[in-house]
């Protein structure tokens, strides 16, 4: 497979480590289709590859939203670009949040770090189609307040009154009123109905970890319960071996995992 | 002999050891180019052969755990060896190859797909257990969802040639993983070589209608039932002495629920992560990519190469390796090589050619690392179920 071009629409910094950056597609007018929770990989030239998960809205597919925590060479170089740049892209691939299965129940989002952005579209496609679902909930963590991505929406999302918001940060400082704490302690006061609920999560592993401990002494069950997992992934197709998870291949049979698939692995060292 | 004979499909043919050569003649008449081993660097390797003289005739080897050593024998079989380090592996999934070229041009990138055609080779030599690995990875690169395009076209370019075993070495296992020593499916053609003091002959054995027209017009008679008996009977007594063997019963749900047994330290402590297993392997089908840009800066080309699940970087994500330590990584290779090959691609990824066991540096032997596990086994119940809160 190889990468189609795009080109950079706008490179926006969201806070000291993390930028969100928006693509068009060069020889396509529509844009790309893709789920909730999907990922694509970007190419850029000269520097190489990397897997992002999509950050946009999965309801409008005209222009392509990536949100890149800048961690090694390929999220620098992505950085860098300016508007009229190329990126090639591989993509979509990979499972999607179970936005579906959600439908007529309750749906609680535990986000934790950039792990808000692949749980964006499953948000945005929830309030785009909100007559469907019991209460929404979207619980996110991060290290301090400097560090809350999409500062501007989540104000905007905590003022509506058919989603409740809970924002906690590790460490506060003296702006900050909020929450203190790791996110899985606004859980056992998020208001969903534990029976009735699809809980989707996806943080770093120890955040879902305790999550998933939390959810569970709520009363979830284990297949309602979504995790979105990373691994190494080079090929993004199930051929190359690096992400492997157990016998799953996160590209593949993931990254959106019901988590009963895997709770085996889950809490097992080095797997 | 008949001059003419009507062969077909499924035939069990005697060809002269004296004929042997028209074999590669008529391989080289179709346009194959005929790859099979020789001796090369103090071990048989596998590459293209000019004709018979290439053969590896009157060799053999000792292999062990990290031992292997050439030896001249006394007879003049062509294939009396046992496998080398490399399998035809290399032959339909490279080591390392091009998967496309970038070129910028001011603001604008054009991708190129390198325009190179597989040759149509042959494999003469091919081991029960090295077919059993083809046939494993054409499940993993053409069955799936997504396809490897390379990998399909030189497998459909390929002709298979196999030599049954009529010796076994010391670290096979084939019996045990019922890939060997008789190949009985996925071949073209399949011979076994029988050497009396007096009469060197192959049993012929004819797999599809592309080994069939190889054979046609061969000067080839029909096995007699003697024939026959002498070449099961050579097979038989190289399974009778398998240098190694592993318990496959529930292999699977035995190391997937040891995946914490505290014996994986004691691997840990004796492997190297060197990578020599995965590298010798017939089915290891990991790779990684490489890109690298010219020095004007404007051509870029992204290299796929075999890679390892030993390596730090196999596994890495910003922050770290997944699995640092030696342990997990071993443990990773065998847990998938005997058991999460089977949830993947509904079969085993060991064929038992013992590679992994006479290239191993220190000399860690998967059928003993299997035994051991299954000796201090975590019975289901001792399983611990601590996320299950």
């Amino acid at each position: 497979m190889t990468p189609v071009p795009f080109m950079v629409k706008k490179v926006q910094r969201d806070t000291a480590d993390t930028f969100t950056i928006v693509l068009t597609d060069v020889e396509r007018v529509t844009g790309m289709t893709f789920a909730p929770g999907q990922f694509n990989m970007l190419y850029v030239f000269g520097a190489g590859e990397i897997p992002v998960s999509i950050s946009g809205d999965p309801t409008s597919t005209k222009k392509l939203i990536h949100t890149v925590r800048v961690v090694g060479t390929v999220s620098r170089a992505l950085r860098r670009l300016r508007v009229g740049d190329f990126v090639g892209v591989r993509g979509p691939f990979g499972t999607a949040w179970p936005v579906q299965k959600g439908e007529s129940n309750d749906v609680v989002l535990v986000a934790g770090g950039i792990g808000l952005a692949p749980i964006r579209p499953a948000l945005y496609y929830l309030l785009a189609n909100r007559k469907k679902y019991g209460k929404i909930t979207l619980l996110y963590g991060a290290r301090t307040p400097s560090d809350i991505l999409y500062r501007t929406e989540l104000e905007q999302w905590r003022a509506r009154f058919d989603l409740e918001v809970e924002v906690t940060v590790d460490h506060g400082d003296d702006t900050w009123w909020g929450n203190v704490g790791v996110v899985p302690t606004l859980i056992p006061r998020a208001p969903f109905d534990p029976l009735n609920t699809i809980a989707m999560t996806c943080g770093p592993e120890v955040m879902m970890r305790f999550t998933v401990m939390a959810l569970r002494k709520r009363g979830v069950n284990t297949d309602d319960i979504y995790v979105s997992m990373e691994r190494n992934m080079k090929c993004a197709i199930g051929l190359c071996g690096h992400c492997q998870f157990g016998g799953k291949f996160v590209c593949k049979d993931g990254p959106v995992f019901r988590y009963d698939t895997v709770a085996h692995l889950f809490n097992k060292r080095e797997v | 002999m008949d001059e003419n004979p009507a062969f077909k499909v499924g035939d069990q043919l005697i060809l002269q050891g004296s004929d042997f050569s028209e074999l590669i003649v008529r391989l080289k008449a179709a346009a194959y180019r005929v790859v099979g081993p020789m001796v090369r660097d103090g071990c048989i390797v596998f590459d293209e052969i000019s004709g018979v003289e290439d053969l590896p005739a009157g060799f053999g080897d000792n292999q062990d755990a990290a031992t292997y050593r050439l030896r001249q024998c006394d007879d003049m079989a062509l294939f009396g060896y046992n496998n080398g380090p490399q399998s035809v592996k290399r032959f339909l999934y490279t080591p390392q190859r091009e998967i496309w070229k970038a070129r910028r041009n001011r603001k604008t990138v054009s991708i190129h797909l390198p325009d190179t055609e597989p040759v149509k080779t042959a494999f003469l030599g091919v081991r029960p257990c090295d077919l059993n690995a083809v046939l494993i990875q054409d499940r993993v690169f053409t069955r799936g969802e997504y396809l490897d395009d390379d990998y399909n076209k030189r497998r459909e370019n390929s002709l298979i040639i196999v030599v049954n075993c009529t010796e076994a070495g010391k670290t096979c296992f084939c019996s045990s993983m019922n890939t060997g020593p008789r190949a009985t499916a996925g071949f073209d053609l399949a011979l076994t070589e029988i050497l009396h003091a007096d009469h060197h002959y192959f049993l012929l054995e004819v797999g599809s209608d592309r080994g069939l027209s190889i054979v046609a017009g061969m000067p080839c008679d029909h096995a007699s039932d003697q024939q026959l008996r002498t070449a099961a009977e050579s097979v038989t007594r190289a399974a009778d002495n398998m240098g190694r063997s592993i318990d496959a019963s529930g292999l699977k749900e035995l190391l997937i629920r040891n995946i914490d047994n505290v014996y994986w330290d004691s691997v840990g402590h004796r492997c190297l992560t060197c990578a020599n297993c995965t590298m010798v392997c017939p089915t290891c089908f990991c790779s990684t990519v490489e890109d690298t840009t010219d020095l004007t800066g404007n051509t870029a080309h992204r290299i796929r190469r075999w890679d390892s699940c030993f390596t730090m970087d196999f596994s890495y994500i910003h922050g770290g390796s997944v699995r640092p330590s030696a342990k997990a990584r071993y443990r990773q290779w065998i847990i998938h090589k005997l058991a999460s090959w089977h949830e993947q691609f509904g079969t085993s990824g060991c064929v038992g050619c013992g590679r992994c066991i006479t290239w191993c540096p220190v000399g860690i032997d998967i059928t003993e690392e299997a035994r051991a596990i299954r000796q201090r086994d975590i019975r289901p119940a001792e399983v611990s179920e601590t996320m299950e809160v």
